[in-house]
């Protein structure tokens, strides 16, 4: 049997590309980085392709099903008998999944980023940092050991600040990233948390343990409860606290729209596909632990998904920044995919909502990527956010056009389209489980097709506005990317991705459910249809339905004053509360009893150096009569 | 023939060296002279040595032998505290404790 040791290529080449630009970018003309960075991602584009089908045709089946398999496992540190941090390669369905997913997305956005950036003076800093990001991202996906994972999540944030920062000279770029970072970081500490707690009471930080449905942790867990739910449940919900912060989910969900202050490809890569999606990807990877020793846990991830969705596609309906809002749109993505995992069952049939997710992941990272190109593109031709500035560029840009329709059907849910496999999959195993979920969630799925088709209605129709020049189509490297990507998101669709990535490596067969595609698709075709006769023309119409819903617009669009209700918390309550009377003890109490000293010190000292007058026979003098008194000392004390 | 000299006239011998030593170590301004009181009670100690062994511990040579020590190193610090001060003469011309007094505060 052929090993897997190549894998180790694929994302080591590109922390030396990210070394390599890093170091010595500036030496180099600009494109040379772009170009070895686009190399190097080509190389693991290649290599993953490789592996996914090595794994997936010719040896990741053993006895009909996926294996985990262990590429190596280096150990790093050890704690104990059973504990120990490992550095090392694992693939499963999902990992091998989200190699490709990754590196694809990675190299369109390489590969675009070639023409969009073009001419910006940080081109080589921003060519490193992409590398950077790819790289710990494939690390995180790669990981066999929950605490590599923790440190490589680390890292993606780490790069998804750099790169939105990447306008450092821009204060609301600098103040996001800024956010992004502080946000993730506050969920990350819940995460750290219940990996601690996991480790203390399951006995291990190595996936193959954890997830293995016989293995000790499983079975040993429940043992210690606290409140009412066991240590283990408290553990996983700290978890998916990390994993709703790096995904956006309700109520550290802020760092997502400001985020998009970045350059457009980093949005599409980080913000769209990849990294916003590890949340989803930590849960299926620690699935069997949620299943087996907390389904409390799992109806948090449900209903917490749930309502993000819903939250999110209500805020998308009102925001006018194109690319605020697909970011609503990836929370509200993203939240179904939330959902499929929460109602998930494990094994075979019942594992369909954790097969619906992947594939959801897998076919959103496709449209989506594209969606956020596509703006790109715009944003490129016409130098403005607002969607209020753009109309009719149908006429100027066919390519972007086009691919954008095919995007949005597709988000939409429309069938042959990809997203309409993947969303009839996660509304067939919600209406199995919990059928006020799927009434949310089927809510949503016309709230979808209707923003989506307001943007495009808007971008692509509607009336012409003026541009400051006539608008163009983008340099060609771009427009083959989103035709690449075009591709993908209508053809994706009809992998059997059931046969491939399950819950328990068991392949099964899906069909379409009647029953819950047609009403969805209706429901779509009259979101799409909305969203025509309201914008496909400038009519008054829209205004009068905003003013009709007066405070609901209003507060949907302000996106329900989370974010005031956070600049209260953190400006009024805790800097008050906390930072201040803290602030004043430290000036106060800390830093004066220091000085202090410092001054008593300084006092003392001034005054006894006369002491040190330089006369020798003087300090001879002292010397003597000190050893007279002590002799005199020591005879009274001998006599007495 | 009866001992006339005891350990006593040593003792008293010694003792008088040693504080004649000290009170020219705090009185003399003129570093040669301070140099002469060390060696006097270094010398003191000397005869302490020798005395001590000779009526204490006949059957012992200790005693002499840290006074040979002593005379030692007494002879290399010599050599090191005139070699200071002719290098003080050379800077100071004049070789007066009260005037070296540069290390002070």
């Amino acid at each position: 049997m052929e090993n897997f040791y190549y894998t180790l290529i694929i994302p080591v080449i590109l922390f030396f590309t990210f070394v390599f630009t890093g170091l010595l970018g500036r030496k180099f003309k600009p494109l040379f980085s772009g170009m070895v960075c686009t190399a190097s991602i080509f190389i693991s584009t290649a290599l993953s392709w490789y592996t996914a089908y090595q794994y997936f045709f010719v040896q990741g089946k053993v006895d009909g099903a996926y294996k985990l398999i262990n590429v190596f496992n280096l150990e790093w540190l050890r704690f104990n008998e059973t504990l120990s941090i490992d550095i090392g390669i694992l693939l499963d369905p999902i990992s091998v999944m989200m190699l490709v997913v990754i590196t694809t997305v990675s190299l369109m956005v390489h590969l675009y980023s070639l023409g969009y950036m073009k001419g910006d003076p940080g081109f080589s800093r921003y060519y490193a940092f992409l590398s950077l990001f790819t790289f710990s991202m494939l690390g995180l996906v790669l990981s066999v050991n929950i605490f590599m994972t923790y440190m490589f999540w680390e890292l993606v944030g780490v790069s998804s600040y750099l790169l939105i920062g990447h306008y450092y000279d821009k204060p609301s770029a600098v103040s996001a990233s800024k956010k992004a970072f502080i946000v993730t970081r506050f969920a990350d500490l819940g995460f750290l948390i219940g990996i601690l707690l996991l480790s203390a009471y399951a006995g291990s930080f190595d996936f193959n343990e954890l997830t293995n449905p016989q293995g000790s942790a499983i079975l040993q867990s429940a043992s210690v409860t606290f409140m009412g739910l066991s240590a283990v449940t408290w553990a996983l919900i700290l978890i998916f606290i990390g994993c709703a912060g790096k995904s956006a989910m309700f109520p550290l969900h802020i760092w997502l729209p400001d985020a998009m202050e970045g350059p457009t490809p980093v949005s599409a890569l980080i913000h769209a596909a990849t990294m916003v999606v590890a949340g989803v990807y930590l849960i299926a990877r620690l699935f069997p632990l949620y299943i087996f020793t907390s389904p409390q846990a799992l109806e948090v991830v449900a209903y917490v998904g749930a309502f993000t969705s819903l939250f999110a596609a209500v805020i998308a309906c009102t925001q006018t920044d194109i690319k605020r809002v697909l970011a609503f749109s990836t929370i509200s993505q993203i939240g179904y995919m939330m959902v499929a995992l929460g109602v998930s069952g494990y094994g075979g049939e019942e594992g369909l909502g954790y097969m619906a997710s992947m594939f959801h992941l897998f076919t959103h990272a496709m449209f989506k990527a594209l969606l956020f190109l596509g703006a790109g593109s715009i944003i490129h031709a016409i130098h403005t956010n607002e969607i209020c500035d753009m109309g009719n560029l149908r006429k100027y840009m066919p390519v972007t056009h086009i691919t954008f329709l095919i995007a949005c059907l597709a988000i939409a849910g429309i069938p042959p389209l990809s997203g309409f496999f993947s969303k009839d999959e996660i509304l067939v195993a919600v209406i199995e489980k919990n059928f006020f979920l799927f009434i949310v969630q089927y809510i949503v799925a016309g709230l979808t097709a209707f923003y989506m088709f307001r943007l495009y209605f808007i971008v692509f129709w509607n009336k012409e506005k003026k541009y400051e020049h006539e608008p163009h189509e983008s340099p060609s490297i771009m427009l083959i990317t989103l035709v690449f990507l075009a591709v993908c998101s209508a053809v994706a669709g009809f992998i059997p991705f059931s046969e491939f990535v399950t819950s328990d490596g068991l392949p099964f067969v899906t069909h379409i459910h009647m029953k819950v595609a047609v009403p969805t698709v209706t429901l779509a075709v009259i979101g799409i249809l909305t969203a025509f006769f309201l914008y496909k023309k400038e009519s008054t119409s829209p205004d009068k339905i905003k003013i009709s819903l007066g405070l609901i617009y209003r507060s949907a669009y302000r996106k329900f004053y989370i974010d005031e209700v956070y600049m209260f918390v953190t400006k009024k309550i805790i800097f008050n509360m906390i930072s201040v009377p803290i602030a004043w003890f430290d000036r106060n109490v800390i830093d004066s009893s220091m000085n202090g000293i410092a001054a008593a010190t300084n006092f003392i000292s001034e005054k006894i150096k006369y002491l040190q007058s330089g006369q020798l026979q003087q300090y001879a003098f002292v010397m003597v009569a000190g050893m007279i008194l002590i002799f005199l000392l020591t005879v009274y004390l001998i006599t007495l | 023939m009866t001992e006339v000299v005891g350990i006593q006239h040593f003792m008293v011998l010694s003792t008088l060296m040693f504080f004649i030593g000290v009170y020219g170590f705090l009185t003399r301004k003129n570093l040669i002279t301070i140099l002469l009181s060390i060696e006097l009670i270094l010398n003191s100690v000397n005869i302490n040595f020798v005395a001590f062994n000779k009526y204490l511990y006949p059957e012992n040579l200790g005693g002499h032998f840290f006074a040979m020590f002593v005379i030692a190193v007494a002879a290399t610090e010599v050599a090191v505290a005139i070699a200071i001060i002719i290098s003080l003469y050379r800077k100071l011309k004049m070789i007066d404790v009260e005037n070296v007094n540069e290390m002070k505060y």
